[in-house]
């Protein structure tokens, strides 16, 4: 597999991670999970307004660290 | 000491620092002047792209808006960081590695065509423009609540700041600043948070506080939110009242809109490396996800603050907060049964969008408007949903440092906003307009004169807007998200992911998406803004998500359209080729 066919692979699995936290879990399945109550929040009320956002953080971390091993791997050189 | 005092120090010293900063990191270069020089460090770069995402809505309006809406704020809080992802997985590293200096560059030459990079232009700064007549609002409002001066002054004591160190530093200039605005911001928003959190729910984590019970008592804020709005006539806090449909378009129109904002993108351009750039769009999302994770729960506190300490109170009883933004003409009260109280419930209160006062004081010392009174609901108050963060400090009674401090960090938020959608403006005038199209023989000292010279001109225009806010602000907000979602993100996109894309096709998409977005916006927000409900719109889309569907009309015609003309030369493979390689 190449550079930017591995790429695209990892794109595409954290981009459906971030759509089925945000559009999934926070809007379209956002009321079944609002039966889930964990402590004062109900779970989808959480997604939306507080869940989203940190899996959104951690998942760009994860993509860093996945391209920078990929870059390692296919010996990057940057010319500036 | 009281608030206005403190107020004063707060600000002049805040204001002293982005002057200091500004003389320490003059532009001597339009590399310097474009792009720092691409000498910004991945954290440093990071902070600064998040105080200029930041803007006076997100600081000042974004939680009033979530305390009003409930759960339906859900949209700017996904949909403002969300685009973060966007930028940072297709976006970002890429257009790093192109290395130019502006994103209608990027385009201009990815298309090989100049056509391509005016119309760029033109999207960009009218992008731009909307976005900065936002925050030169924001800056007279707190100006001439907490300082008393008039508006006016306020804008021309803003626009003189960001006209020293934008004029004078460029990116780098602005770049330093915005760290030390960043820094300014985040402690302003988090102090009272903070408070008013352990105050109503004993927790010192304002993301954790608001799902926490309240304090001397086992009921969850929430549950006491839903049942407060429930008693009032309002939906409950923590359903939406807006189709899933609609809150899904407006999400991603918002989403797509920021990965396609000018202004945030050229950030990227400033750091050293390509890692560097996907390194930056993470820290810049922890930054700003500081701050938009206790947004919502500043929305909750202001919320059930604000029901408890007016509802049912007697009007010479009321509380000081609601007697001076009273003055300032953002709440207005209307006694509709007579009764000396304040009764709050769903519903307008006033006729007509906005209260007009006459001169004359109520029997209670209201300030007494000319609107007719909305007689189909007992609600009674009317409150500018912009003042619940200025307000709120007051509203939990905190002291005096905390109110002068929120005052310095809304401005510090407009103020860094306003100089980076500058920056990219005078960048898009001098360098793509002037040196790459009309006058390609400019040395580098000729074209660093343009650009100042665009900066300050285009800081006059700004500040024009600040001191006569055309009424459309608001309306334009999801103009500006709409456009760069419907033109510029998908050429950007494409770009980089579809070589085959030829400067015909990008053009027609361009153009597509612009005319279909604004068309609708237009047609709803302007020429008939009593048909703009659900029941008229396409699919149920209101006007703010329509750009998600420009998106997708922008992608169709791209494709159709460049299968009928010959591939983009071999050197622009070439390009696209280089960029995808790390």
């Amino acid at each position: 597999m190449n550079y930017w066919k591995a790429n695209l692979l990892i794109l595409s699995i954290i981009l459906f991670i971030w759509f089925i936290v945000s559009f999934g879990f926070g809007i379209i399945w956002s009321e079944s999970l609002d039966e889930i109550k964990i402590w004062g929040f109900k779970l989808g009320f959480w997604f939306a307004q507080q869940g989203s956002i940190y899996i959104f953080v951690l998942l760009i971390f994860v993509y860093v660290a996945l391209m920078n091993r990929l870059d390692k791997k296919y010996k990057s050189k940057e010319d500036d | 000491m009281d608030a206005q005092l403190l107020t004063f120090i707060f600000v002049g010293i805040s204001f002293s620092l982005y002057i200091g900063i500004a003389i320490w990191s003059r532009a001597k270069s339009t590399s310097d002047f474009y792009i720092a020089d691409k000498g910004v460090n991945p954290v440093a770069n990071g902070m600064a792209t998040a105080a200029d995402w930041m803007s006076a809505a997100s600081f000042i309006s974004m939680a009033g808006l979530i305390s009003f809406l409930g759960k339906d704020g859900s949209v700017y809080l996904m949909g403002w960081t969300g685009g973060y992802v966007l930028l940072a997985l297709l976006l970002a590293p890429y257009l790093r590695k192109f290395g130019q200096y502006t994103v209608p560059d990027f385009i201009g030459t990815r298309y090989y065509s100049d056509a391509a990079r005016l119309v760029a232009v033109l999207c960009l700064i009218f992008i731009s423009f909307t976005y900065i007549a936002g925050q030169m609002r924001g800056v007279g409002i707190v100006f001439s609540r907490f300082l008393e001066v008039d508006i006016e002054l306020g804008v021309i004591i803003g626009m003189g700041i960001v006209f020293f160190y934008a004029v004078l530093g460029g990116m780098k200039g602005i770049t330093y600043t915005q760290v030390a605005q960043y820094c300014v911001l985040i402690f302003a928003y988090m102090v009272p948070a903070i408070f008013i959190s352990i105050l109503i729910t004993n927790n010192p984590i304002p993301q954790l506080g608001f799902g926490d019970q309240i304090n001397g008592s086992s009921v969850y804020l929430l549950d006491k939110l839903d049942q407060l709005h429930l008693e009032l006539g309002f939906d409950p806090y923590t359903s939406n009242s807006k189709s899933s449909i609609d809150v899904f378009f407006i999400t991603a129109a918002l989403m797509f809109g920021t990965a396609g904002l000018p202004h945030v993108i050229v950030r990227f351009f400033t750091v050293p490396k390509v890692s560097d750039a996907r390194k930056s769009a993470g820290y810049a999302l922890v930054f700003i996800a500081l701050l938009y994770t206790t947004a919502p729960a500043v929305s909750a506190f202001a919320r059930v603050n604000f029901i408890e300490s007016v509802q049912e109170v007697n009007y010479d009883e009321a509380p000081n907060w609601f007697k001076n933004w009273e003055q300032i003409g953002l709440i207005a009260w209307t006694d509709k049964n007579d009764d000396g109280k304040i009764n709050y419930s769903s519903g307008t209160a006033l006729k007509g969008a906005k209260p007009n006062y006459n001169d004359k004081m109520g029997a209670y010392g209201q300030r007494l408007v000319t609107n007719e009174n909305d007689l189909s609901n007992p609600n009674e108050v009317y409150i500018d949903r912009d003042i619940m963060v200025l307000a709120n400090p007051e509203i939990a009674k905190l002291p005096n440092w905390v109110i002068a401090l929120v005052a310095a960090g809304a401005l510090a938020a407009a103020l860094s906003t306003a100089a980076g959608l500058l920056l990219v403006i005078s960048a898009s005038i001098s360098h793509d307009l002037m040196k790459k199209t009309l006058m390609p023989n400019i040395n580098d000292r000729q074209e660093l004169l343009f650009a100042r010279t665009a900066a300050a001109v285009a800081i006059i225009v700004a500040g024009l807007f600040g001191i006569y806010p055309p009424g459309f602000v608001a309306q334009v907000v999801a103009f500006a998200f709409g456009l760069a979602a419907s033109t510029i993100f998908p050429v950007l996109f494409f770009g980089i992911f579809y070589k085959r894309l030829n400067k015909e096709g990008a053009i027609a998409g361009m153009l597509s998406g612009l005319i279909v977005t604004s068309s609708y916006i237009i047609f709803f927000k302007f020429i008939n803004p009593e048909l703009n409900t659900d029941e008229n719109w396409i699919f149920g889309i209101s006007p703010e998500g329509f750009g998600f569907l420009g998106m997708f009309i922008n992608f169709g015609i791209a494709i159709f359209v460049s299968a009928f003309f010959k591939a983009p030369p071999q050197r622009v493979y070439d390009l696209v080729e280089d960029i995808r390689k790390p």
